[in-house]
């Protein structure tokens, strides 16, 4: 298709859709002839356009965030004293379960697919993703998926309680929930691939006139490269799955020794998957945070050619570090070894990153409003998940802490303070150009301030409860580990109501609000998306810009 | 600097800590303390100097305070200063690192050889060489329900204590062997220093030095069902005499617990026995009430398994889908808790002798 092709404008014509409704003064050529908007329940069912799709993606991974989250906090509460008050243990790893999966696929990464579909036409002067009708498709296998694992609570048996690593052979034991999950995870991983090809498509061959990929902003680059990741190891995940999903039904026996197989290659093929994937979930945080520090530092990226070389090499090293989730499994000490060297390598590119931020605020001229504080948040605290991450990395402290709540700590500060973090701050930093409106900044700093006390006064402790000995996955623990976890599930619920608030600011700011300007932060440099007016019409870059 | 550090670690490790990891009782795991430690001194430097820059520019370089902004970016010296040093930290970090995964993984030459079974949810623990081999039993939560559901006060050793703890001499070489009889499970104990998964179908190896007399508890790491929580591990270490006596004792006790053979059991005392059996091993998934928690775990009221006793002892003995085999539990023990399934709940009846098992056994081999 011709839409394809940088300088040629595709027009309504190409996906069949109409233009704008509030089709705001906006001073970019349009076709006038189809000024009908779509509208009604078919304006989202056969959205093609990346801004409405994008938005729904956005809705959509916050409902699964909410709903996760009363799943995290059913988990807290449980856990407020010892012995078994709420739930029964079964139904208690049912609710870790289900947390770890909803938030990951259901939550994080919906959530900066959204972000990808709103602004990388616009940040790199597209008139839309190179494939609106597959974009379309993505979107929407999103639900069906969603009510799969909703639904395999209710089934006989509830949903998978093997955990969101989804070990075998304890999967073998599952109910029917199960397989609803393993299916949820094929519809998924499918709609990934499609956003990752669209991403892909639209970054390489759309890009206005002038705008080499050394010029691309920081969102683009990372999440070019987060595309790549995903293509390659989502269909590693749907093969563990598939092999699970044969050997629960089918007699193979892949992961049961009894039959020649291994239980341990389904780990070594999970966490091939697994650890692509936690970078997968923070590269896009890097590049929006890459993209507020120079903003709101009136200063320009300190080294963006070496954050770009940055990113593509933790990229790289993350397919080579997947066993140090498994040093407990039993390796050979080369093998230990190996992993735990390349491991501590990723400190080096990620360490990069950190000092460019650093260095990009050093002898700027700062202020601090909610998105900035959100980055300066995220720097803080997921450096801390980098530490805790480089002494997990050294194979013998991580046999201590293997499978204890030092990992559960480690893994929400890069996870909560990494990548939502960075999803709070590239939704108020871009807020204002979707709506058209400024959000409450007071509400806003407001929002930012409880987040990250609560935060870390959930998990900071948990570092403790680790080191100490408690294991993850627990539904009922030693007297010795009262105190930490009753006072992490006071804090846990702190953490969780605050985001009503978060709620409350996005839905007031996108009715009403102070208007916002085409460029509300000044940013000097900042991208072609602040060329255009709050909100954006409908269609936008109609006539690709020429960038110099 | 990391003898530095290391001389710490010791010092600090005899003090209980809720915020550390646990006192060692090993070399290994003093070792890892203190590379723990060594890990925190060099982070908590990076993280003063690094935060220190940045709250130092968040503090002068704010707009508030009339900082403009310099155009200071895209310096090649800086970026490889930073690409270079962090580089070295980490080979400072890593040469003690690899010290002691060497040495961790060296279970050679060891005095005695225990090999720990997890199973869904106790640990089985056979003496397979060295003083005491021979001896086998299996280790149990030994709190009870009535604590974890709140209706009595908890003690000290909530879920800490198991029916018998593994008992091993001090400052011997013990290698662990792990496996596991239906999921993975992972045999972990703090103050060893010592954490190995066992996984069903195959064996892995630890080892550990004790240097402390006492008891120290573990419990297990990887998820395995629903009672994960319940199946800890307690390791008592004592001196080479004290050990020797209790290998003594336990090989009397063994014996004395050992039945007849060739002994023809009567349906009540099958059924009588078989519900110390089944309260032991089988109620923790099929429920008291033999209702079990279906589709995983099946009931056995009017179960047409229960009623075919040729099926019924295969199953015993081999497994079926999340069943365990019960291989490791005597001919006596087998046909007991058969026995006691057939005629409890509601079920028909039926006996089942030992003989029935063992010849069933000769069968399978």
């Amino acid at each position: 298709m011709s839409a394809i092709t940088p300088a040629v404008t595709p027009s309504a014509t190409a996906h069949g859709v109409a233009p704008a409704a509030h089709d705001h003064s906006h001073d970019h050529a349009h076709d006038s002839g189809h000024d009908h908007a779509p509208y009604g329940w078919r304006r989202w069912l056969y959205a093609t356009n990346h801004k409405d799709i994008g938005t729904m993606y956005l809705w959509f991974s916050f409902t699964m965030f909410m709903f996760g989250g009363t799943l995290a906090l059913g988990v807290r509460l449980e856990l407020f004293q010892p012995g078994l008050q709420f739930w029964r243990p079964e139904f208690f790893n049912q609710l870790t379960t289900m947390h770890g999966l909803i938030m990951v696929f259901g939550a994080i990464m919906p959530a900066f697919v959204g972000f990808a579909n709103w602004m990388v036409p616009l940040q790199v002067g597209a008139p839309d993703m190179a494939f609106a009708r597959m974009n379309n498709f993505s979107f929407w296998l999103l639900p069906p998926a969603a009510l799969l694992l909703v639904a395999s609570f209710f089934v006989p048996g509830g949903a998978t309680a093997a955990g969101w690593t989804l070990y075998a052979p304890l999967t073998v034991q599952m109910g029917p929930g199960m397989d609803l999950a393993i299916f949820a995870l094929h519809i998924l991983g499918a709609s990934s691939i499609m956003g990752s090809i669209n991403i892909i498509t639209t970054i390489l061959n759309m890009r206005a006139p002038g705008m080499t990929l050394m010029k691309m902003p920081m969102f683009c680059w990372t999440w070019l490269i987060t595309a790549y990741l995903l293509i390659a190891v989502m269909p590693v995940l749907a093969g563990a799955i598939t092999m699970t999903l044969t050997d629960r039904h089918f007699g193979t026996s892949f992961f049961n020794a009894a039959g020649g197989g291994d239980p341990v290659m389904f780990q070594h093929i999970f966490w091939f998957f697994g650890h692509p994937e936690v970078y997968i979930m923070i590269l896009p945080g890097f590049g929006i945070v890459s993209q507020i520090i120079p903003v709101f530092s009136r200063k320009p990226l300190f080294g963006y050619a070496s954050m770009v070389y940055a990113t593509a090499s933790i990229a790289l090293l993350s397919f080579i570090v997947w066993a140090h989730h498994m040093f407990t499994t039993g390796m050979p000490v080369t093998g230990q070894l190996f992993f735990m060297y390349a491991t501590m390598l990723i400190a080096v590119p990620t360490g990069v990153k950190i000092f460019n931020w650093i260095a990009t605020m050093y002898r700027g001229s700062l202020t601090f409003e909610t998105p900035m504080l959100f980055a300066i948040g995220f720097i803080f605290v997921f450096t801390m998940g980098g530490f805790t991450g480089l002494i997990l990395a050294m194979a013998p402290i991580d046999i201590q802490v293997q499978d204890t709540y030092y990992v559960v700590a480690h893994f929400h500060y890069v996870l909560v303070a990494g990548s939502l973090f960075s999803l709070f701050a590239g939704l108020y930093y871009w807020l204002p150009k979707w709506t058209g409106h400024m959000y409450n900044e007071k509400l806003g700093q407001w929002h930012f301030w409880l987040s990250m006390i609560f935060f870390n006064a959930t998990f900071f402790p948990m570092h403790f409860l680790g080191l100490a000995g408690m294991p993850r996955r627990y539904a009922d623990y030693p007297l010795q580990f009262a105190d930490f976890n009753a006072f992490a599930t006071v804090t846990a619920f702190g953490f969780g109501f605050s985001q009503l608030l978060f709620l409350y600011i996005i839905v007031t700011s996108i009715r009403g609000g102070p208007k916002a300007s085409e460029n509300p932060w000044h940013a000097i440099d900042g991208g072609l998306e602040w060329t255009l007016p709050s909100p954006p019409p409908f269609h936008t870059f109609e006539t690709p810009p020429v960038v110099k | 600097m990391a003898a530095l550090a290391l001389s710490a670690g010791s010092a600090l490790a005899a003090v209980q800590s809720r915020y550390n990891l646990a006192p060692p009782a090993t070399q290994l795991a003093t070792d890892i303390y203190a590379l723990h430690d060594y890990m925190l001194i060099i982070c908590g430097a990076i993280f003063v100097l690094v935060f220190g820059v940045m709250f130092y520019s968040i503090w002068k370089h704010r707009k508030s305070k009339g900082a403009t902004a310099a155009n200071w970016h895209e310096n090649t010296t800086v970026e490889i200063v930073w690409t270079v040093i962090p580089f070295i930290i980490i080979i400072v970090m890593a040469l003690p690192a690899t010290r002691t995964v060497v040495a961790m993984k060296d279970t050679s030459n060891a005095d005695l050889t225990v090999k720990a079974t997890g199973y869904q949810w106790q640990w089985g623990y056979d003496y397979i060489r060295g003083e005491g081999e021979g001896i086998g039993f299996l280790a149990r939560l030994a709190t009870p329900r009535a604590q974890i559901e709140g209706n009595e006060p908890k003690t000290a050793h909530y879920l800490s204590e198991v029916t018998e703890p593994l008992v091993v001499p001090v400052n011997k070489k013990v290698r662990i062997i792990t496996t596991a009889n239906d999921v993975i499970h992972s045999w972990g104990v703090p103050a060893l220093g010592v954490k190995q998964d066992a996984i069903p179908g195959f064996t892995r190896d630890a080892w550990f030095r004790a240097e402390k007399i006492g008891t120290f508890y573990g419990r297990c790491y990887e998820l395995c069902g629903k009672d994960h929580a319940f199946m800890p591990i307690a390791v008592q270490v004592v001196s080479a005499e004290d050990y020797t006596r209790w290998v003594g004792a336990r090989k009397q006790a063994m014996a004395a617990l050992a039945d007849d053979p060739a002994k023809v059991w009567t349906q009540p005392e099958l059924v009588a026995r078989g519900l110390t059996v089944y309260q032991a091993n089988c109620q923790v998934c099929h429920q008291p009430t033999g209702l079990g928690t279906p589709p995983a775990f099946p009931p056995l009221v009017g179960s047409k398994v229960v009623a075919n006793t040729p099926e019924m002892t295969q199953i015993l003995l081999n497994g079926r889908n999340a069943m365990p085999s019960w291989k490791a539990l005597s001919d006596v023990e087998l046909a007991a808790v058969a026995t006691h399934v057939k005629n409890s709940f509601g079920n028909k009846g039926g006996i089942v002798q030992p003989s029935e098992f063992r010849a069933a056994r000769a069968g399978t081999k």
